[in-house]
């Protein structure tokens, strides 16, 4: 077990959003405050800990021709106990995500790590998978909802900072409205997605340049 | 019937499942890149929203709150969905075997598009009756349809562009759906009723 490998997988190279594109209706979708993008990462995260965790325990014993409904049926429980938990405690939270948060059960992520990771690998493997790929899309969708609200709303830290109402950025006369709209969801995230692509191509080219050096 | 109007003009086009409420974007994304497959998707979603949305009505309505089960309601319904989807596929298997072929991975994957579970839970939030919640289920699938047929067609083209390395593949693609989501916010204040 490699701690350190996984985390790179999980935030950069491997990373649920940007790299294998999944669960990109949530990202999408939700991300126009900071508040949401942290709350819905740590909705994901737990969950993918909790499913990753029992998949992985009950991988020898559920039959691989059903393992899909099974996976499935395991995620919704514990969806439904995060939705029951977020409800009762952060409603505002709930609120504002509203039927985002019963969608995790159809995240790809969730189920792409199942079937990718807790299914062929141990309790605490998998455990420390769920918590990097969480932490990864948690990161991913941040950085989304940062340029997001900044651009659309010309805040930073809605929902959480200055009494929910962010802190101010840009005068309120100026924002891009289309930028907390659908249309800044598809853009902000292209550009994201180009630039961890970026990223990752000048690290390869970097690493052939020592090697060609050595 | 005004009502009935204005649901299937919203779900096709000023409520766009797609490109104004984001569900469904995997697919959107992955099966777009021929138009023949993403008609073949579309259709085939199209068929098993309006379906789930029948069933899952019926579940909730005559299991789920006589029973006060209604915290259930994402486990019974991702089963029912996943059901139907086997179902759907059994039948197309024995029944239609060319549809079935052509359709081939998409079919199973239905059961993870976020349209179908959403399509369900918005139905019953909003308490729609049985026929509404079928009509909602089969127009969104169709404003489904709709947005990736464009979406594949326009495809085809930016495939040919040379944008700068990094942008190539999916961001470009997801810009190229930012435009196309730009076009339809012009149908945002578009209600007959």
């Amino acid at each position: 077990m490699n701690f350190k490998k996984q985390f790179k997988e999980g935030l950069l190279t491997k990373n649920p959003v940007t790299v294998q594109l999944l669960g990109m209706c949530s990202t999408l979708a939700i991300t126009t405050s900071l508040f949401n993008g942290l709350g819905m990462g740590a909705a994901v995260t737990i969950i993918l800990i909790c499913s990753n965790v029992l998949i992985s325990a009950l991988r020898k014993v559920i039959p691989s021709q059903i393992r899909i409904a099974a996976y499935i049926t395991i995620i919704a429980g514990f969806v439904t106990v995060v939705d029951l938990f977020l409800q009762a405690f952060i409603p505002d939270l709930a609120e504002s995500l509203g039927v985002f948060i019963p969608l995790i059960v159809v995240n790809c992520i969730v189920l792409g790590r199942a079937e990718a990771f807790a299914s062929k690998n141990g309790v605490l493997a998998s455990a420390v998978d769920g918590l990097c790929q969480g932490i990864g899309y948690t990161v991913a969708l941040t950085i989304v909802c940062v340029i997001r609200e900044l651009l659309g709303s010309g805040t930073f830290g809605g929902g959480l900072l200055n009494g929910g109402e962010g802190i101010r950025l840009i005068p309120a006369e100026y924002p891009a409205m289309q930028m907390v709209m659908p249309v800044g969801g598809f853009l902000v995230l292209g550009f994201v997605i180009a630039g961890s692509q970026w990223l990752m191509q000048h690290l390869e080219k970097k690493n052939k340049k020592k090697e060609a050096a050595k | 019937m005004e009502a009935i109007l204005g649901i299937i003009i919203a779900a096709l086009l000023s409520q766009n499942f797609i490109l104004v409420k984001f569900y469904g974007i995997c697919p959107f994304m992955g099966v777009s890149k021929k138009i023949d497959t993403a008609l073949g998707m579309g259709m085939a979603v199209t068929f098993v929203m309006a379906l789930a949305s029948a069933a899952c009505w019926v579940v909730n309505e005559f299991l789920l709150v006589p029973l006060n089960l209604g915290y259930m309601q994402t486990v019974a319904f991702i089963l029912v969905i996943a059901s139907i989807v086997q179902v759907v596929e059994m039948f197309l298997k024995k029944a239609v075997p060319a549809l079935y072929k052509a359709l081939g991975v998409f079919l199973p994957l239905i059961t993870t598009n976020c349209a179908v579970l959403g399509v369900v839970l918005v139905n019953v939030q909003e308490g729609y009756n049985f026929l509404i919640s079928v009509i909602n289920g089969a127009a969104g699938g169709l404003g489904f349809t709709l947005a990736i047929v464009l979406f594949a067609s326009i495809r085809a083209r930016v495939d040919k562009a040379n944008p700068p390395e990094c942008f190539q593949g999916f961001p470009i693609a997801l810009i190229t759906a930012g435009l196309l989501a730009l076009a339809f916010m012009g149908f945002s204040g578009l209600s007959i009723f």
